[in-house]
């Protein structure tokens, strides 16, 4: 449990796993004096009101991160489909780099299921773990400007898809059209920590 | 006929801006709302406002605004020349205008961002429950142009008792209070010291995100990658040379950064008031 200002505290976990199951719990019971809980790969940060009283929530954290077994964890939802062109301008060098050839990246990320670790980055971007650890590829070491909307992207452990043109260092394999983030839908987020997702593989892209 | 204001001129930079978006981390949607929020709530205050309705967010003046049908306005924050309806008028009190009449927010002498309220809010269409403008995701309603005409909501039913407020954002060094960590254990013990014995320069890379700042290094002991964790409003991450960076209202929902320090909550409404080339210091909270 670590100081985060006067209206904060990071818990720090061992795992993703375990950061998972916190955010959950701590979604579906929110402490009192508790405004919003932001999940990341170790840690869990949760902002109060201003004038919350750290201490007492710092004790209760400390019950709620402690592993409780299977009782923290949801039953899964149906995963999220996402088809995608797999047309990205890194798809060959991601190819060369992981020693699988293009065809066989598209093979290891379509055969596993993803599943949403945190969000951020962007409204409806998702942080996507649980992949082939064989497509675990650095960052690009310049980043690009401008990264168009639904690129799939591959980037250490994680796979994402951009919800709109932004800069970015992730390499990119493909292209998707699924609208990740709408304002105007209920709910706007595609992907919340938690979700599921399987790409499959939708072709080359129509002419 | 439907109240508005029109924008006639939009100054640097000016954005709409009420209490923002809590609570939506999840979905990748971080806080927003006004980058001073006493200054967003007192101007509020003075109109009979909800305390959410949303107000013109000016950075150093530069906004004219026309006025349909009649309206109440007022300036809190930032104080500058006011010109309204031709004649000069004072921050922190109720200014009325009557159809066709100017409202003319010059550059502030002290602080960055001036509150532009109205009796009844800026009704621009809500997105996700926040009329604010958040620069960093792109959500919310486009930064002001000139030429826009923003719609005004229906006036409360009251008026509350108080006709005038003291509005004065400091000139001069800025004092802010500071919480050591999360990550202060990231930096040699040296840094901590510098970062509370230092005088530090807001430079021109500001905006509703965060602040860099202008000062010595602050040398890290642990070189590796961090991994993305949450961030908060007042944070003071450190960027890979080494200069930090104070967050403010659009600030990411994680970064990559050690934060060395948080600022007390209470404080950031300050610092989020100081200009280019003005001074900040941090002194631990006791």
């Amino acid at each position: 449990m670590l100081p985060c200002g006067d209206a904060a505290l990071l818990v720090e976990l061992g795992s993703l796993p375990a950061a998972l199951a916190l955010h959950a719990d701590l979604a579906a019971a929110p402490p009192p004096g508790v405004v919003d809980v932001v999940p990341a790969a170790r840690t869990v940060l949760v902002r109060t009101a201003p004038g919350a009283d750290l201490a007492a929530l710092a004790g209760l954290l400390a019950g709620r991160a402690a592993p409780t077994g299977a009782a923290a964890a949801p039953a899964p939802a149906p995963a999220v489909e996402l088809r995608v062109v797999y047309d990205g301008e890194d798809l060959a060098e991601v190819g060369e780099l992981t020693g699988l050839g293009a065809a066989g990246v598209v093979a290891a990320h379509t055969a596993s299921t993803w599943t949403t670790a945190f969000t951020g980055f962007a409204p409806g971007f998702g942080y996507l773990t649980g992949g082939d650890p064989r497509l675990h590829v650095p960052r690009r070491s310049s980043p690009r400007t401008r990264v168009p909307a639904g690129s799939v992207a591959l980037a250490g452990e994680f796979s994402g898809v951009y919800p709109r043109t932004s800069p970015g260092g992730w390499q990119l394999i493909g292209t998707c059209d699924a609208v990740l983030f709408d304002p105007d839908r209920d709910p706007p987020a595609l992907l919340r920590p938690g979700t599921r997702v399987r790409f499959t593989d939708a072709g080359t892209a129509a002419p | 006929m439907t109240r508005a204001l029109e924008v006639l001129a939009a100054g640097p930079f000016t954005s709409v801006q009420d209490t923002g978006r809590p609570g939506l981390a999840d979905m990748g949607v971080g806080p927003s709302g006004a980058a001073d929020r006493g200054a967003l709530l007192l101007v509020n205050r003075l109109l009979g406002n909800d305390p959410r309705a949303a107000a013109l967010e000016a950075t150093l003046g530069g906004l004219r605004l026309r006025a349909r049908g009649a309206v109440a306005v007022a300036v809190t924050g930032a104080a500058g020349p006011l010109r309204c309806a031709g004649r000069d008028a004072w921050a922190g009190e109720v200014l009325h205008l009557r159809d066709g009449e100017e409202l003319e927010v010059g550059l502030p002498e002290a602080g960055l961002r001036s509150y532009v309220g109205v009796r009844g809010g800026v009704d621009v269409r809500p997105v996700l429950g926040s009329r604010s403008t958040d620069v960093l995701s792109g959500l919310g309603p486009p930064p002001i142009a000139a030429g826009q005409v923003l719609p005004v909501g229906t006036a409360p039913a009251h008026w509350p008792q108080v006709d005038a407020v003291a509005v004065a954002p400091a000139a001069g060094e800025v004092r802010l209070r500071v919480l050591p960590g999360p990550r202060d254990d990231w930096f040699v013990p040296a840094a901590l010291r510098e970062l509370l014995t230092a005088a530090w320069t807001v430079t021109a890379r500001s905006d509703r995100v965060g602040m860099r700042l202008a000062g010595p290094v602050l040398r890290r002991s642990r070189t590796e990658e961090l991994p993305s964790e949450g961030v908060v409003r007042g944070a003071l991450q450190v960027a890979a040379d080494g200069s930090p960076a104070l967050f403010l209202a659009d600030h990411p929902l994680t970064g990559g950064y050690p934060v060395i320090a948080v600022v007390l909550d209470a404080d950031v409404d300050r610092a989020a008031q100081a200009r280019p080339g003005q001074v900040l210091r941090f002194a631990r909270k006791r």
